[in-house]
């Protein structure tokens, strides 16, 4: 038998029930992994005298014959989510040492139902990048390598700990969180399943804050199913969340088998950019002829508004990050640096504290919003997203279910390989998932197929607003379709 | 729109985030990048166009205006750089 950190998360809950397999076997399978894995540097901190702890009580619970529904299953969590009595640090210098008294209303959700914690995943600095090449504490080295190369590859970002540790079987699932693709991007990236559900599905309680209109969390798992049942533990109403819906969470895992027959699918036109290479129109030409050999009609429709979304969201995203990243400033938490008066000590401190992504973001968010500029630019940003969203409604009105695109422009680059660009050519990598954030809409990345370089390319789907389960649906033929892909081998071990 | 050096200090000190000379240049350069690349929007016609609020109509939530939480000064400064007596400390604000 195969280890079982190479289960997926339905495997391993079925082993788990069946009693084939301890949750302290599983989880200590995970933490040899793990171990052995540094190089990636996918997790920032372990917390393996915790799993296993969780991992002793799940097996109490199992055989006490009271298993909840993630009853240990190992996960790995984004550094983003304040974890109680655990370091949290949004991958800043800023937050180096900050211990929560708290825990984040998606994390809470996890360890409710049962679920173990490995410990905390690195990610971009407040999740601002897409290559986890902004993390304070060093990038994450994707175990994806190029045919015949050892360059080291970048597994995107800013989820890229989560989607790194899971394509590496150093977890079952890993939370994430998307504001503009970071949850889609990295899993396209590596071969893994990432769905940013609907702005309101999972509460942003506790969640360290990037742009709150757009921040969402999501899970990335192996298989589309895994990511079902996870979505289903961290999704529900939060009353601490004024923008949390207060919807019933539907059951995923269901949904999963559900097949395409009778649904419309449509192509957006606008998504064909210029310059996308080729192998990625055929994957996306393969990914509408599967569904349409799997029952559903497909159908060209119009977004007009798509081209607008990436450079309004480096309006609305900055404007958001200067605001909520104010907090940081020495006083409650974090770094302190010292200067000759208070307004010194601030300058200091957040000099000292912040990255140049984070620090650049601030400065246009601020520039943004400054006296003067608010109505020309943040107000009209979120005109234009009133539009984006239309263009969306439209669609769906006009009998359209889930709208199919490519997940990104490319496969995933070198590290390093774009250190020297324009920060626009680096925001350029979300061109296909930002309008997803900007109406607010669930999107799934569902690997497709291999380029020619050998790495993984994902496909795309975005749905009505809280219809989850269409995008489960429609996912599970794309995987069905494609073959699971097949993983890299451990080279790291 | 251009953002010059003297803009860069200013929405620096309103960021309250201190540059070194050598920053500023390219701090400016980035930024007016990044401008330039917003700068389409202008093209958009948005009028009569109400900013977006929500994904869904939805009624904001509210509840009671009753303390429900509390009582836990421990807590809320446990990670402060400095405290004295559940009071967090700043360097000297009024002479």
């Amino acid at each position: 038998m195969s280890s079982p950190n190479e289960l997926t998360l339905a495997e391993a809950r079925d082993a788990l029930k069946a009693k084939t397999l301890s949750a302290r076997e599983l989880t200590s399978a995970h933490l040899d992994a793990m171990a052995k894995a540094r190089a990636l540097n996918a997790y920032l901190l372990e917390t393996p005298d915790r799993a296993l702890a969780m991992a002793d009580a799940s097996d109490a619970k199992i055989a006490a014959g009271e298993a909840r529904p993630l009853e240990g299953i190992p996960l790995g969590i984004k550094d983003l989510f304040c974890t109680e009595g655990v370091e949290t640090t949004a991958g800043s210098k800023i937050l180096k040492g900050f211990q929560p008294h708290y825990e984040s209303a998606v994390s809470a959700n996890l360890w409710r139902d049962g679920a173990v914690m490995l410990g905390k995943l690195n990610l971009d600095e407040f999740a601002m990048g897409s290559s986890n090449e902004t993390s304070a504490f060093g990038n994450v080295v994707s175990p994806w390598r190029r045919k015949d190369s050892d360059a080291p590859l970048v597994p995107g970002g800013s989820s890229g700990g989560s989607a790194a540790a899971v394509a590496a079987r150093l977890c079952l699932g890993a939370t994430a969180t998307d504001t503009g693709g970071s949850i889609r991007q990295p899993a396209a990236f590596t071969g893994t399943v990432g769905i940013k559900p609907t702005y309101g599905r999972c509460s942003r309680w506790g969640t360290v804050a990037f742009a709150s209109s757009l921040d969402q969390a999501g899970p990335i798992a192996r298989t589309v199913k895994d990511c079902a049942i996870l979505l289903a533990s961290m999704s529900g109403a939060d009353a601490r969340d004024t923008t949390c819906a207060d919807l019933p969470v539907p059951d995923f895992e269901a949904s999963v088998g559900r097949g395409v027959k009778g649904l419309t699918i449509g192509i957006p036109k606008e998504y064909r950019v210029d310059g996308m290479p080729a192998e990625i129109q055929k994957l996306w030409d393969e990914g509408a002829a599967w569904l349409k050999a799997a029952g559903a009609t497909i159908k060209e429709i119009s977004l007009p508004h798509t081209s607008y979304a990436l450079p309004a969201y480096y309006i609305v995203a900055p404007a958001e990050a200067s605001s909520n990243l104010a907090r940081y400033d020495g006083v409650r938490y974090g770094l302190r640096v010292p200067g000759k008066d208070i307004a010194a000590m601030y300058e200091n401190t957040r000099a000292a504290g912040f990255g140049r992504e984070v620090k650049r973001r601030i400065m246009i968010g601020t520039y943004v919003l400054s006296a003067g500029y608010y109505d020309a630019y943040y107000v009209r940003a979120q005109k234009i997203r009133t539009l984006i969203k239309r263009d969306f409604e439209a669609a769906y009105a006009d009998g359209v279910d889930a709208i199919l695109t490519p997940a990104t422009p490319s496969s995933a680059f070198g590290i390093g390989e774009k250190a020297n660009a324009d920060p626009v050519e680096m925001y350029l990598n979300d061109v296909f998932t930002v309008t997803v954030n900007m109406a607010g809409l669930p999107g799934i990345a569902v690997p497709a197929g291999l380029d020619s370089q050998g790495l993984p390319l994902g496909l795309q789907l975005i749905g009505r607003p809280f219809d989850e389960e269409t995008l489960f649906a429609a996912a599970q033929v794309i995987e069905d379709s494609a073959g699971r892909t097949q993983l890299p081998a451990a080279w790291w071990a | 729109m251009s953002v010059d050096e003297k803009t860069v200090r200013r929405i620096a000190h309103l960021a309250r985030i201190a540059v070194t000379d050598e920053e500023v240049g390219p701090l400016g350069a980035e930024l007016n990048n990044i401008l330039a690349f917003v700068e389409q929007l202008g093209t958009v016609d948005v009028s009569g166009v109400e900013p977006m609020t929500s994904v869904l109509p939805m009624a904001m939530k509210k509840r009671e205006d009753a303390v429900t939480d509390g009582g836990r000064a421990d807590a809320v400064i446990a990670n402060a750089p400095e405290t004295e007596d559940h009071y967090f400390l700043v360097p000297k604000v009024v002479e």
